[in-house]
């Protein structure tokens, strides 16, 4: 049996707005393995990040279960889940903003040690931050300078090293590279790769950039407006993505060689709101194959169409027979 | 990682860069006050009435005028009184008071440690009230508590400064006996008028720390902290609070110049001898020269305030620093 560090149940995320509830994520579903990393792409506003921050109670969810490591933690008061980020962290995506400008690098990198009392003594504690420092590849002679002082690579860097202070089991990175220039990004990237191999850890990788998401997840989820659409192990997402939207997104990664066009599936259509939506498949509106027969029906449900292989589209699963 | 003191020292006196700046300041002080000396010099010239007369009286002959007029230092052009006055200035000589007769400059250091007492209790009762009242009210947007907060700023601020001196002094000193009326007789006597004016600057204060906090409170490091494990209370205090500061600074510091400048209507309700009133008698008095020289050494002590908060700035904010000591 595998050993799952996470399990996702039914969570819900609604947000009120004054025209009723935006469904920002709505009953989605998964299980991560330990040691493994998920990724969850999909266009701006679709959920990935409101996702992140519900699993890690950053936001209050509507409604769901989030087991880690067999709690519950929607059933923990508030307390409880302050000792629980000890192992679940996170990574933000903007390294400017999530950055106190009012604290060195050190007092960021120690507070989280500090406030949870792993190392209360002074001296050991500055060690601690050293250590971290030289972890996460920022030069000891930044540790008395403010994040205002520093560029992207070298605050997200700060943000790796603050996240990894407590040593956690489960990272969330939301979009933590999409801020930075792409020769920095390789390079956080690759520290995250090598940090993962190191210390074990478990990764949700939150990204829209598909060919990042492809070196660096075991696993797939791809979200459309709230809703995991498909997931599926990464090489078999790229080889055979079934969903019409996985599809099209698919299409749009530029390939990197002269002269080399691939077919675009270009999306028209209007985007479904996200507040009250219909009670239908939310990508019906823009879907080149929709059949409002089937596709306006009801809710799609995620299906296994094949091993670990899972697709949320009522008109696939009807052509493989797995709906009637 | 250092204390909070050895951070205060460390951020002030970090190389010879903050000293610098703030020597250039103090010199900058110069144009300045030449500058108010001279706009405050020449609207008392433009005043009306000439003092000579009212000292003399109706009965004196022209050549009595003319040598009072020597004798008071106003003959000459108002250029040439102007530098007579600035060099006197130089040497600590504010002039003497058409009516006590007195030295401006001591007349003024009279008034000044009340106006100082003054000014220092009321901004301290300002503070505790606006500072906590503001972050309750952030933190619980648009809930009762904040609705409660923002009227009490709202009738802070609309109600009359000597109306709520009165009714304070009804209260306290006449029905209750805990505090004198009016006077300076020790500390006791100063808490009636420092309520009186903290109550009125809280007001402003009040709304600025709301909506200071409220735009710090929508940061992303406020969740990074959430994150860490960090206790609301310290994510609000410790995080927030010192990231709203610098608008509250701001406003203290204009907030302290004033009253530094004297709260007359205050000074009046409760008799207290403050600067305020020494300016307003001296005008009712057309004593020419405790206004003047009154109102340079305000604007001496304003200046000095200004450039207090600017350090604090410097404090409070790394990165206001490093414009500094660029």
């Amino acid at each position: 049996m595998a050993d799952n560090i996470l399990e996702v149940r039914h969570l819900k995320k609604y947000f009120k707005t004054s025209r009723g509830m935006l469904h920002a994520v709505d009953d989605i579903n998964f299980t991560l393995e330990r040691k493994k990393t998920l990724g969850l792409v999909g266009e701006s506003g679709c959920g990935k990040s409101t996702t992140g921050r519900a699993i890690l109670r950053l936001l209050e969810p509507t409604s769901g279960e989030i087991i880690f490591e067999g709690k519950d933690l929607n059933k923990l008061s508030k307390t409880q889940m302050r000792h629980m980020r000890k192992d679940m962290q996170i990574i933000f995506q903007d390294p400017f903003s999530s950055l106190d400008p009012k604290k060195t690098v050190s007092q960021i990198i120690a507070e989280p040690i500090k406030e949870n009392k792993i190392i209360t003594d002074k001296l050991l504690r500055e060690e601690r931050v050293l250590e971290l420092m030289e972890t996460v590849g920022l030069a000891e002679r930044y540790i008395n300078t403010y994040p205002h002082e520093l560029d992207g690579g070298r605050r997200q860097r700060i943000g790796i090293a603050r996240a990894l202070a407590m040593e956690p089991k489960l990272i969330v990175c939301d979009e933590p590279v999409s801020a930075l220039d792409v020769s920095i990004q390789a390079q956080i990237l690759n520290l995250l790769k090598d940090l993962q191999e190191k210390l074990g850890l478990t990764y949700i990788f939150i990204t829209h950039d598909l060919s990042v998401v492809n070196h660096f997840s075991d696993d797939i989820a791809v979200m459309y407006l709230g809703q995991i659409v498909e997931k599926a192990p990464a090489e078999e997402l790229f080889d055979n993505p079934i969903h019409p939207y996985t599809q099209a997104l698919l299409s749009a990664i530029p390939i990197p060689e002269l002269g080399h066009q691939r077919q675009r599936v270009a999306l028209r259509g209007e985007i479904t709101s996200p507040i009250e939506p219909p009670e239908e498949c939310r990508f019906a509106k823009r879907c080149l194959m929709c059949n409002p027969e089937i596709c306006k029906a009801s809710v799609p449900v995620l299906m296994e169409v094949s091993p670990s292989h899972f697709v949320a589209c009522p008109l696939k699963q009807k052509e493989m027979g797995l709906l009637k | 990682m250092q204390g909070a003191g050895s951070c205060a020292l460390h951020l002030l006196f970090d190389g010879a860069n903050m000293y610098k700046y703030i020597i250039k300041r103090l010199l900058m002080l110069i144009p300045v006050l030449l500058g108010v000396a001279f706009v405050i010099f020449a609207i008392m010239n433009v005043a009306e009435g000439d003092p000579v007369y009212q000292v003399a009286g109706p009965d004196a002959t022209e050549e009595q005028l003319e040598a009072l007029r020597e004798e008071m230092g106003l003959n000459g052009s108002l250029i040439q009184r102007y530098f007579r006055y600035i060099g006197n200035l130089l040497k600590g000589d504010l002039g003497t008071s058409y009516i006590s007769k007195m030295d401006v400059m001591k007349l003024y250091f009279q008034r000044l440690p009340n106006t100082l007492k003054l000014a220092s209790l009321a901004m301290l009762v300002a503070v505790l009230i606006s500072v906590p009242l503001g972050i309750i009210a952030a933190v619980n947007q648009n809930s009762w508590k904040d609705t409660l907060a923002m009227i009490l700023a709202l009738i802070g601020l609309s109600m009359p400064n000597f109306w709520l001196g009165l009714l304070l002094m009804l209260l306290f000193a006449l029905k209750l006996g805990w505090f004198p009326s009016g006077g300076s007789e020790g500390f006791i006597s100063v808490v009636l008028p420092a309520v009186t004016v903290g109550v009125g600057l809280a007001a402003l204060l009040t709304r600025t720390t709301r909506s200071s906090m409220l735009d710090v409170l929508r940061q992303d490091y406020l969740r990074t902290a959430r994150a860490k494990g960090v206790t609301e209370r310290k994510v609000i205090y410790y995080h927030a609070l010192r990231n709203a500061l610098i608008p509250i600074i701001t406003i203290f510091g204009v907030q302290f110049s004033n009253v530094l400048g004297g709260s007359v209507l205050a000074e009046t309700v409760f008799a207290w001898p403050g600067v305020g009133r020494l300016v307003v008698d001296a005008i009712d008095q057309r004593d020419i020269p405790t206004v003047t020289g009154a109102l340079i050494m305000t604007t001496m002590l304003v200046t000095v305030v200004n450039l207090i908060v600017d350090i604090v700035y410097a404090y409070v904010d790394p990165r206001i620093k490093a414009q500094y000591t660029k």
